[in-house]
């Protein structure tokens, strides 16, 4: 095992490296691209036994992605907000071809307006596709978490892709310092790929990802995706384990922080659960019995899982860093809808909304949320859904408007 | 990759007499782009997967049914060509990790409509002959988005009735002119085809089969339902689209276009025009001389710039 100061995005590039992937298809975006970048070099050194082609579109990326799969190779690619909106078309095909591959997506937020910084809107775009995800919240599990993936996807039971989440700029820029796995072990963890049913070969003629007439055999393929996916919970702990016999690291689909006692708890996934760890810290000290539920897997979404730690809890503050238009935050609304007709489920599991296009949640609005969730809890009220933005920002933004506006009153005296 | 060896198709009875495309599929009887398909397969022979693209033919294989003996992917309308580029790849790998044989080698064959070469997949295509992929490409041009109820597409020609051109004087636009983008990307082969012509097509199949890169070709794909008229007129209106000009046979190679086909005698387009149901405006409920006149000085100038 060697000790490497590594970005997320080093991190992401080792995971695929240390998976022996045979087959890169490539297309770069910010803040993605110093994954294929050091792939590349890794590849033209000699260091990598691997191939990587640049197509011209995310949405071509992924469809080759999947054709090479179907061919019998392992695939590591990888991208990050608009490519992944981009590329939704084939991320849903592929997942239907039952393909395992696995997809490293750095989390930006969407356009419009146009951003660089990062938010989890992407990735939930991502969450009916048959893709199965796995979050990150530091650079040292990017590189595990792809190793993982790539065992979960492939395994016999699954057979379906994954995308490894990690934030940009927060993870994929910001070096940590990141145990690698020692290679050989690392490829006798991942194994070599078994194709399985997927080939194209003279001897072995196949038709795959056929067309379907009529509901019955459309229903019958959609649901065997379905229930693939959910197989990962029941082999999860076994693949878990051994990585962790392997490597001295566990990972649970859900990573609890001081949940034992806790009578209020943060739900979040990525990599701004390690702020609300300080959160956590800092409320103990002054007495308050809080824990942190952070999500690692979220597709399949661990949902027995999330049943037995939240029930008996007084209040749940659910983070979302993505907002569904009209509606508010994805993981509230999957977190009530796990926790509803549940006996002792928490009377209060309120929605917070923040983090969105990297603004920070900062220490004092975490210890609001709970205060909130307690007082809400205490007087057997709801709380409405919050946008989290403080007084400051609001004058800040204030500032801009009103340069626009003086600019634009000039150009109209013009 | 190994190529077979070369063919010869010098007349019509050198034509392959067994035919390996299974009966049965859902294409319209009369359909130009299948009769083309046909004659390709028979010669490209079963080492082969295609690769397809939302479109008619996107119906040829309906789980668990398929005419084809060798390989199939469908993919979507924009990107067939990238999934021809994921196998060519995952193979080359394979064949260089000793995971395959190269005898278990296969073809890849790209197969999708005018709307998606002329439109969606056209980047994909253009970067397939970026990176110098190894694949055939065969696009059946019916001139229309055939598969919807052809609306009209950017290979749909000038004065043609579709149903989204309904108008007087139908689609006020130009057909694209594909061969000449495709071979601006300076890719190992493009050639024009048609199904009416067997023997020009055989050739041509035969003469890609022996080069590596992207070989590129449109195969102009007459369409009983689309341009209206009856399925027993295909091979004639085939043959007409060649001998009126209107649809030149021709080939790039090495930075040549060759015309592989000139007719001596060019018949009037109006020959041509006059079968098909989406030009009837053109002569009912009395002629358009402007109309014809026009769609014939377009060929004519075509052809007089060939002849130069």
């Amino acid at each position: 095992m060697t000790r490497k100061l590594l970005t997320g995005n080093g991190a992401a590039a080792w995971g695929a490296r240390l998976s022996c992937a045979d087959y890169i298809p490539a297309f770069p975006i910010t803040p993605q691209t110093e994954i294929i970048e050091d792939l590349s070099i890794w590849i033209d050194s000699g260091d990598m036994d691997a191939r990587m082609t640049m197509l011209e579109s995310e949405h071509s990326m992924i469809t080759a992605a999947g054709s090479a799969a179907s061919s019998g190779v392992r695939v590591f690619t990888a991208t990050s907000s608009q490519g992944l909106l981009y590329a939704m078309e084939m991320l849903y095909t592929v997942a239907g071809w039952r393909v395992p591959f696995v997809m490293v997506n750095v989390s930006r937020g969407l356009s419009a307006p146009i951003t660089l910084e990062s938010d989890h809107n992407d990735i939930m775009a991502a969450r009916d596709s048959g893709f199965m995800q796995i979050h990150s919240a530091t650079c040292q599990e990017v590189c595990d978490n792809v190793l993982m993936a790539y065992r979960l996807a492939e395994h016999a039971a699954v057979r379906v892709p994954a995308i490894v989440n990690l934030d940009g700029f927060y993870l994929s820029f910001t070096r940590e310092p990141v145990d690698l796995p020692d290679a050989e072990k690392a490829a006798a963890f991942v194994g070599e790929f078994d194709p399985e049913n997927l080939q194209f070969k003279s001897s072995a003629p196949l038709s795959q990802a056929m067309a379907v007439l009529g509901g019955g055999p459309y229903s019958y393929f959609r649901y065997e995706t379905h229930l693939a996916v959910q197989q990962v919970l029941s082999v999860y702990d076994d693949i878990a384990d051994e990585f962790a016999d392997t490597f001295g690291r566990r990972y649970d689909m859900i990573d609890n922080y001081q949940m034992d006692d806790a009578e209020y708890v943060f739900v979040m996934l990525g990599s701004f659960a390690t702020k609300a760890r300080d959160a956590v810290d800092s409320l103990r000290k002054e007495g308050w019995k809080v824990g942190l539920a952070r999500l690692r897997v979220f597709r399949p979404l661990p949902q027995e899982k999330i049943r037995s730690l939240l029930k008996g809890r007084r209040g749940v503050a659910v983070i979302d860093q993505n907002i569904s238009m009209g509606m508010g935050g994805v993981i509230h609304s999957e977190i009530t809808s796990t926790m509803y007709g549940v006996n002792d489920a928490p009377a209060v599991v309120a929605s917070f909304i923040g983090g969105l296009g990297g603004r920070d949640i900062s220490q004092q609005e975490f210890f609001q949320m709970i205060h909130d969730v307690k007082q809400a809890a205490d007087n057997s009220t709801t709380l409405e859904a919050r946008l989290l933005y403080t007084k400051n920002e609001l004058i800040e933004m204030r500032k801009l408007q009103a340069i626009a506006q003086v600019e634009h009153a000039e150009i109209k005296q013009k | 990759m190994i190529k077979e060896s070369p063919l010869h198709f010098h007349r019509m009875k050198d034509m392959p007499s067994t035919h390996l495309l299974g009966t049965g599929t859902p294409m319209c009887a009369g359909c130009g782009g299948l009769e083309a398909l046909h004659n390709m397969y028979d010669i490209l022979g079963e080492k082969t997967v295609f690769v397809n693209a939302a479109g008619c033919m996107t119906l040829l294989s309906v789980y668990p049914f398929t005419p084809f003996r060798g390989g199939w992917l469908y993919t979507a309308m924009a990107s067939a060509p990238a999934g021809a580029q994921g196998i060519r790849d995952a193979m080359d790998i394979l064949i260089k990790k000793k995971k395959l044989s190269e005898d278990e080698n296969v073809e890849v064959v790209v197969i999708t409509g005018d709307g998606s070469a002329n439109g969606m997949g056209l980047s994909a295509t253009s970067g397939t002959m970026d990176r110098n992929l190894d694949y055939i490409y065969l696009c059946y041009d019916n001139e229309g988005y055939g598969n919807t109820g052809q609306q009209y597409s950017a290979a749909t020609p000038h004065a043609a009735i579709t149903s989204t051109s309904k108008v007087a004087h139908g689609y006020p636009g130009f057909k694209k002119d594909l061969f000449s983008i495709w071979a601006a990307h300076k890719p190992a082969y493009v050639a024009t085809m048609i199904a009416a012509e067997p023997l020009d097509l055989a050739k041509k199949i035969e003469k890609l089969q022996t080069m590596k890169g992207p070989r590129m070709l449109i195969s102009l794909a007459p369409c009983p339902t689309g341009w209206d008229y009856d399925p027993q007129l295909s091979v004639e209106i085939g043959r007409l689209a060649v001998q009126t000009g209107v649809w030149p046979l021709k080939e790039y190679i090495d930075g040549k276009v060759v015309h592989t086909k000139i007719p001596k005698q060019r018949k009037p387009v109006e020959e041509y025009l006059k079968l098909q149901g989406r030009f009837k405006h053109l002569f009912h409920p009395q002629r358009d001389e402007q109309g014809v006149a026009e769609i014939q000085a377009r060929v004519d100038a075509y052809w007089d710039e060939v002849n130069e």
